[in-house]
């Protein structure tokens, strides 16, 4: 009982999974754009180094204030400007990408550890594992991370690492949610039970069944909570708990430059301009992801 | 016996990114008042699809066009949609599978009732809420005054089901178009539901389309039935026809893979239509059926197929004539 | 060769934010025995407790009460893995038993790969050797469920629970959610299988047409019960319980002119947490009388039928 030749009925080819997600991923305009503007992003943080014109923590008090390029003062030595302490502000700019995006990164990838794997194993095991994992969650979710944060920088100092350290052991609660839904979902299907029945171990199952299903959501939320960790560390760094100045965080420099803001508003608006690009490329591509990868329909 | 609804050369596309889906391709019906009749097909062979362009609820990308499509005299194809709202469920009521998806689980039974009246009819609630009381006793459901103030979820799928057919008559409808009523119910369910349906039909002298992919259904409910394959009728006639004499080598196919106990014999090998179900997408001469049927010939993939009238209520969409089939048929049993 | 006593499942369900919780017994003291080679058909509807049986038997799920005997020995006994080798599923929904992220030639392949069966350069051969015997063309390895049928899926599940050749499969509801064409290509390739590898069939499902084309011996169950048991052509020529009797009745054939069956049952919907006192069927059954609404019929077992009413029929 094989199959029969396709005769002159033309057959149509179903295409693969992965087919689906390039075709769709390429013609999801948000999250294009998103992915466009953020890689620029990257791009830049990455060969600050090498882009930058000047260096970002030298000083020329000469040329305090010097205004961005469209201004009539402006020059092409600064194209935006120079600080209230003469460091060129396109430097700073492009060096405090690296802080913005390491910082952001690194505590999404902390907190997505802990998240992910406290949640994965509230949802597959249920009962009394997931009675503790819901509290520690709700635990979590009583207390106000922004004035958490604050204490312990006052207490311990802000040095990058503890700002990463902070951030990625409170913000991890979002993953836990997620997870252990998404694995809710699943661990009743057929498919996790046909592994049971073939003799699966428990982390085989959780690796090789339960993962690669839940991974579009998973996804979704580290590219959201990277945005969210970006606004934690500028609001730190603005109230002057984050990183410590000299340090380009873009927060860092809004918080610097509040003094300055009615006679040289660029100051602000620039770092503030590039934090919402940022956190709008990110959650572009958050929705796209979730738009592309959306439960695909019975062929 | 004027028809209530006459459907003539209704075609359905769907744009997909592959092509253009001819879902329902030349389909022609009609339904009598106090008649049944039954679309009948696997997954996929249009009879859903066929059943909401009827009633102007296709999905967006779908595309119907018909030569006719006439109910009780109305041209529904020049219809607008504030016309085809008046219909639904006042004049042709509809039954869907789920019962659950169907009842909004927020409102009592009574309030979903009361509205589906309210909704056509300017008269009290009180009126309205007699109605359904009168409805749901007719229905079967004892205690009717109490269940109004039940809510969905509080009932079981066969008592969810029969409170859908009391909705649909709230109006007192011409016409009830069921897709596939019992599939989610339990088999001695299925049985009292399908009985209450026929004799409210009966009772109301409304005229029922049923669609369904279960021939035994099919036997013993319907009068008139057309069996569709790949977007197209591809046999119709009276259901004793069908059944006793049924000429398209799929139709006789399909009757060959049923087991009926008592007559198939336990543990033989069941009939069985080898293949799938082409894509009715792109370039489509010839006979749809042809990749898979036993008694190909040259001539299936050259000629579009069109329907064989033999006698009045009688056809059938093959190249094969009826003695040809007769015969096949014949060998089938062997 | 399998052989079940008294085998209860209870579930604690809770009834609400204050209600507290009442006991669920989806599964009420069921024994019955199916012999090596043979098909058990276990027919009932929504509710009755056959899914929950194969969950049981394939340790899915952890029973209440009884004993389960795999060859005489306790089935709790056996090992995961030793389990795996003897006993598998079909599950009913062939787009749920597949994980739409792996390949078809990964999933059958998966019990080799979890048993270590041999070197991995061997897997590829009994992949493909599997395939052609379930009727599958071996390049369909590299696809995806998504891109298969129905038929082509459930296929598949059964390639992956043969590939082991185990004894037993339990199909649970295998072709409920086919077309009938497709179903019979179904059915016919499970006769096949059991013939050429010797197994052994727990074949559950309300399609009571499908199992009496395929089982040897038919077990009917309702509201967590046995309520009857015999072999197929026993109880489908002289079925002794009015529930079996129902059931008959209601198996709508394909022969037109004999109208719709009446099955006289009530209306009154079982509701398995709550069940009624005495027969758990008494409120729905035509014959019912007082002492069925009091008191839970004793078992009969006599000339290998099995029935439990206090009025049963011949």
């Amino acid at each position: 009982m094989s199959e029969p030749a396709a005769g002159h009925i033309q057959e149509v080819e179903f295409p693969s999974p992965g087919e689906i997600l390039r075709r769709r991923t390429l013609s999801h305009k948000g999250f294009m754009i998103g992915a466009g503007v953020l890689s620029f992003l990257f791009l830049v943080a990455l060969l600050a180094p090498v882009l930058a014109p000047h260096d970002p923590y030298r000083q020329d008090l000469g040329n305090r204030l010097v205004a961005p390029i469209w201004h009539e003062t402006g020059t092409w030595e600064h194209p935006l400007g120079t600080d209230n302490l003469g460091r060129d502000y396109l430097s700073r700019l492009m060096y405090g990408a690296r802080i913005s995006l390491l910082i952001g990164v690194s505590a999404m990838i902390i907190s997505g550890l802990i998240g992910v794997t406290l949640g994965i194993v509230a949802g597959y095991f249920g009962g009394r594992v997931d009675m503790i994992v819901s509290f520690l969650i709700t635990t979590r979710l009583s207390m106000p991370v922004v004035l958490v944060a604050l204490a312990v920088v006052a207490l311990i100092g802000g040095s990058l690492n503890v700002i990463i350290l902070v951030l990625g052991l409170l913000i991890w609660d979002r993953f836990a949610v997620v997870m252990r839904s998404s694995t809710q979902q699943i661990r009743s299907i057929d498919y996790v039970s046909a592994a049971k029945a073939i003799g699966c171990s428990t982390p085989r199952i959780l690796f090789t069944e339960v993962m690669p299903n839940i991974l579009n959501n998973l996804i979704v939320v580290a590219t959201l909570e990277i945005a969210h960790a970006v606004l934690l560390e500028a609001a730190l760094s603005f109230l002057g708990m984050g990183v410590q100045p000299p340090l380009p965080s873009w927060g860092l420099m809004v918080s610097e430059g509040k003094e300055f803001m009615l006679f040289s508003p660029w100051i602000i608006m620039i770092p503030g301009f590039v934090l919402s690009l940022l956190v709008l490329s990110i959650n572009l591509m958050g929705d796209g992801i979730r738009d592309i990868t959306a439960p695909e329909g019975r062929s | 016996m004027t028809a209530l609804l006459e459907v003539e050369g209704l075609h359905v596309d769907i744009a997909l990114a592959a092509g253009l889906l001819k879902a329902v391709r030349d389909v022609s019906f009609s339904v009598d008042r106090g008649r049944t009749l039954a679309l009948v097909g696997e997954s996929g062979c249009g009879k859903s699809l066929t059943a909401l362009a009827v009633m102007d609820l296709l999905p967006p990308r779908a595309q119907r066009r018909a030569e006719t499509l006439r109910f009780e005299g109305l041209d529904l194809r020049k219809a607008r949609t504030r016309r085809m709202a008046d219909l639904r469920g006042n004049k042709i009521a509809m039954i869907f599978q789920e019962p659950m998806t169907s009842l909004n689980p927020c409102y009592t039974i009574g309030n979903q009732l009361e509205e589906a009246l309210l909704r056509h009819r300017n008269v009290p609630r009180k009126e309205a809420r007699d109605r359904a009381v009168f409805l749901l006793e007719k229905v079967g459901i004892t205690a009717a005054a109490s269940r109004l103030r039940q809510y969905p979820h509080q009932l079981s799928g066969g008592l969810r089901q029969r409170v859908m057919i009391a909705m649909g008559l709230m109006c007192g409808p011409a016409m009830i178009i069921a897709d596939e009523p019992t599939t989610a119910l339990d088999v001695t369910i299925q049985a009292q539901i399908l009985s209450l349906l026929a004799s409210l039909q009966k009772e109301f002298q409304m005229g029922l389309l049923l669609i369904t992919h279960d021939l035994g259904i099919v036997a013993r409910v319907a009068d008139r039935v057309n069996v569709m394959y790949c977007g197209q009728v591809v046999e119709s006639g009276e259901v004793a026809q069908i059944f006793d004499n049924p000429l398209h080598p799929y139709t006789q196919g399909l009757l060959g893979c049923i087991p009926v106990p008592g007559k198939t014999r336990p543990g033989e090998y069941l009939g069985s239509i080898p293949g799938v179900v082409p894509t009715p997408i792109g370039d489509l001469k010839g006979c749809a059926f042809r990749n898979r049927c036993a008694f190909l010939s040259s001539a299936c993939e050259a000629e579009d197929l069109a329907l064989r009238q033999i006698s009045a209520g009688r056809a059938y969409r093959c190249l094969l004539s009826p003695e040809t089939c007769a015969q096949n048929l014949r060998g089938r049993a062997k | 060769m399998l052989r079940i006593r008294e085998l209860t499942k209870t579930y604690m369900v809770s009834m609400g934010l204050l209600k507290g919780r009442r006991p669920l017994r989806a599964v009420n003291g069921v024994s019955l025995s199916v012999e090596k080679g043979q098909v058990l058909g276990l027919v009932g509807e929504s509710g009755c407790g056959k899914s929950t049986i194969a969950k049981l038997i394939l340790r899915l799920e952890e029973m209440t009460g009884g004993s389960i005997l795999l060859d005489g020995k306790d089935l709790s006994a056996l090992t995961r893995t030793e389990l795996a080798r003897r006993i598998q599923p079909v599950f009913q929904d062939p787009y749920a038993s597949l994980n739409p992220r792996k390949s078809v030639g990964s999933i059958i392949s998966l019990p080799l790969r979890v048993h270590k069966v041999g070197k991995a350069a061997s897997w590829k051969k009994k992949v493909d050797e599997i395939m052609e015997i379930v009727g599958l063309v071996p390049r369909l390895k590299h696809s995806f469920p998504n891109q298969l049928s129905g038929g082509q899926r459930q296929r598949v599940a059964v390639a992956r629970a043969l590939i082991m050749r185990p004894e037993m499969v339990i199909c649970d509801e295998p072709t409920s959610a086919l077309d009938v064409s497709v179903q019979s290509q179904i059915l016919n390739l499970l006769m096949d299988l059991r013939r050429d590898f010797g197994l052994t069939y727990l074949l559950i499902s309300h399609n009571l047409a499908v199992v009496e084309h395929m089982a040897s011996r038919v077990a009917v169950m309702y509201l967590g019960r046995i309520v009857e048991a015999a072999e197929t052509r026993t109880i489908f020529e002289r079925p002794r319980h009015p529930y079996t009797r129902a059931l008959l009745a209601s198996v709508l054939t394909p022969e037109p002119g004999r109208g719709l069956p009446e099955t006289h049952l009530g209306i009154v919907y079982p509701n398995p947490i709550d069940p009624p006192p005495g027969c758990t069927f008494h409120p729905r059954c035509p014959e019912a009388t007082e002492v069925c609404r009091r008191i839970p019929p004793e078992p009969l077992l006599e000339n290998g039928r099995f029935v439990e009413c206090h009025h049963p029929g011949d």
